[in-house]
């Protein structure tokens, strides 16, 4: 079993809810990856998802696309993140996810991709650009590697999607709360719970949802309905605001509080 | 693409098969032609250039003299008229030019649905003359202030509006680019040009022609005027892509040359990427052309030697630009120009017998200050 299934097995028996934070890698330097992962770990995190900075985040907002800008300006690359993620890995006690856009895992191509990833220690792939129909030889590949796929559903998505991103991810099924694209809002879709329990119904797997969770109080309605909760603007919006950690610290230790 | 967008590409491929091959759809399409957009367009047989250049005759297919001034219209109106069955209300749209952003601005205003328009800031600049019609046309013209701030992050934008608003919205895609269906769609509404091409040749001279050329960024002109001479055989397709300040330079638009096969917008097709594939500028004088990726048909006929892709500079361009002007008396779009240097290459080459069709992808009002810089005048 793949680290990220495997830690979703462990959260199941004790009945705790997962608290998925979202950090853009290298964001604001790489030397500052070790210290974001630790303090997240420290707050409460099951697991992490790490962006790798890419120039054409669409799936992104505003929040994800500069702390993108910043990355790649203080210089950080997909060979420089894995280098820094990799002494990091081993020690961190949760599974490491890369959320990584379509066309950087193409260009280094599928298995040396995936042997990368997995030399530097990452449990699982969200790829926010790839539906499952496009990825059949990398689901074949990251099978036998070990590595969690987590493919996502929409509120757009039909019953059949659904069926087929759940039967492909490996993982958890990435669950995205809203039209749009990542970053804060005010308050969730009303058609949320009755979205989620849909996908509840249909999925084999976890369920963790993401898009748009920014405060404990939103963390907690949707800890009720899923398995775990994704956060990512707001504690980016944290870091980029005190780059001594404080401000992401309590906040992260207040999602977890409220999941 | 993201998750969200997979089911309106979905019921966009259903509803373009129900409703475009219908002869309702195809007579209210070839009426707006008419009577709209001006069609058919000339085919018009370029004496001056001809004798200056070639043993053969040169012909100019003339989408410049379409309403809104280049093919654009020709896809806008083909897919506002899916966008009307499909029950949208709302009209987005990427350009990098300006004149795909004024030919849905066109036909949004036309059809009364609501308009955005997103434009990299660096194009707004450079084509301040399209903002404004845009604007007039009761558009909403967005500016981009992402990446490079051209047509790449434009189309970022209008998938990130998309995703949002996916219900009530139609995007209006510009060029033969993006996921299925939408590579396939812009063709076929811009295959009319190829047809009265062939047509209308086959009538003034009852032959087929030696060469076809066309530019191409992301290559919709291009495909409209290749599509029906695919199948033959004596004809020689030939695309034109941008090199910018030189192929040797990073600072050029020209994917098919020096790009690798990579994903982007939801298209797998040659790209300017790095290693990492992190997705590199383009770089063109003309701003229709300067988009890091390529259609993917243009890829694929790249791959099978059925189209041979050429490049032309900034500079070749230019020149192209005022001989065209000062032979014939027809300005170009700057994008058009770069078909018109190749077409000056090759007319060389033409025997007594042979005929070159060059599309004349737009006209070149939009881009008089882009020039008069370039020669260092100051308007």
């Amino acid at each position: 079993m793949n680290g990220v299934a495997l830690r979703f097995q462990e959260l199941q028996k004790t009945g705790r809810k997962a608290f998925i934070p979202y950090i853009v890698g290298g964001d604001p330097d790489l030397p500052s990856l070790p210290r974001v992962l630790a303090t997240l770990v420290e707050n409460g995190a099951d697991l992490i998802e790490i962006g790798v900075p890419f120039s054409d985040p669409l799936a992104d907002g505003p929040v994800i696309q500069a702390a993108s800008v910043r990355a790649r300006q203080a210089g950080c690359t997909l060979t420089k993140l894995l280098a820094t993620i990799k002494p990091v890995a081993v020690r961190l006690p949760v599974p490491l996810i890369l959320m990584v856009y379509y066309n950087q895992l193409y260009l280094r191509g599928t298995p040396r991709f995936l042997e990368e990833v997995k030399a530097a220690g990452v449990s699982g792939l969200i790829i926010p650009d790839l539906p499952p129909e496009a990825a059949v030889e990398l689901q074949e590949l990251a099978a036998k590697l070990g590595i969690a796929l987590n493919f996502l559903v929409a509120p757009t998505s039909k019953e059949a999607r659904i069926k087929m991103a759940a039967a492909a991810s490996t993982g958890f099924l990435y669950t995205v709360s809203v039209k749009g694209v990542t970053g804060t809002r005010t308050s969730l879709p009303p058609e949320l719970p009755a979205f989620v329990r849909r996908v509840k119904d249909i999925s084999p797997r976890p369920v963790a949802v993401g898009f748009g969770i920014a405060t404990p109080e939103q963390a907690r309605k949707v800890a009720t309905l899923a398995d775990g909760v994704i956060v990512g603007s707001a504690l980016v919006q944290a870091i980029t605001e005190d780059p001594e950690l404080k401000k992401m610290a309590l906040l992260a230790r207040a999602l977890r509080e409220a999941i | 693409m993201p998750e969200t967008l997979m089911a309106a590409l979905d019921e966009l491929d259903e509803a373009y098969q129900r409703y475009a091959t219908t002869p309702e759809f195809q007579q209210e399409l070839a009426a707006l032609h008419r009577f709209y957009t001006g069609r058919p367009t000339p085919l018009y047989y370029a004496e001056r250039f001809s004798r200056e250049l070639s043993k053969g005759q040169v012909y100019f297919k003339r989408e410049d003299l379409t309403h809104t001034g280049a093919h654009k219209i020709n896809n806008a109106l083909g897919q506002i008229l899916l966008a009307k069955r499909m029950g949208k209300r709302r009209i987005i749209a990427e350009t990098g030019a300006g004149q795909h952003g004024v030919a849905t601005a066109t036909v949004a205003a036309k059809f009364g649905l609501e308009c955005v328009v997103y434009m990299g800031e660096v194009d707004m600049a450079r084509q301040a003359l399209n903002v404004f019609r845009m604007k007039l046309l009761g558009t909403q013209v967005r500016p981009v202030t992402s990446g490079s701030r051209t047509l790449k992050d434009a189309t970022n934008e209008a998938i990130r509006d998309w995703v949002t608003n996916v219900d009530d919205t139609h995007y209006l895609i510009g060029s033969v680019v993006g996921p299925h269906p939408y590579p396939k769609i812009v063709r076929d509404f811009q295959t009319v040009i190829g047809q009265e091409t062939k047509a209308q040749l086959a009538e003034l001279t009852g032959r087929l022609p030696t060469y076809v050329v066309a530019c191409v960024g992301g290559g919709s002109n291009a495909m409209g005027i290749f599509t029906p001479f695919i199948p033959e055989p004596g004809v020689k397709l030939v695309g034109v892509e941008a090199a910018g300040n030189g192929l040797e330079t990073a600072e050029h638009a020209a994917a098919l040359a020096k790009g690798k096969p990579g994903v982007l917008h939801g298209a797998k097709s040659y790209l300017l990427s790095d290693p990492d594939g992190q997705i590199l500028e383009a770089s063109s004088i003309s701003a229709g052309l300067d988009y890091p990726g390529v259609g993917p048909e243009h890829s694929f006929l790249k791959d099978s030697g059925r189209v041979e892709y050429q490049t032309v500079d900034d500079q070749e361009a230019l020149a192209a630009f005022t001989y065209l002007t000062q032979t014939e008396g027809i300005i170009p779009a700057l994008e058009s120009a770069h078909a018109v240097a190749a077409g000056i290459r090759l007319a060389r080459k033409l025997k007594p017998d042979e005929i070159m069709v060059i599309n004349l992808s737009g006209r070149g009002d939009k881009d008089i200050p882009t020039v008069a810089k370039a020669m260092g005048v100051e308007l």
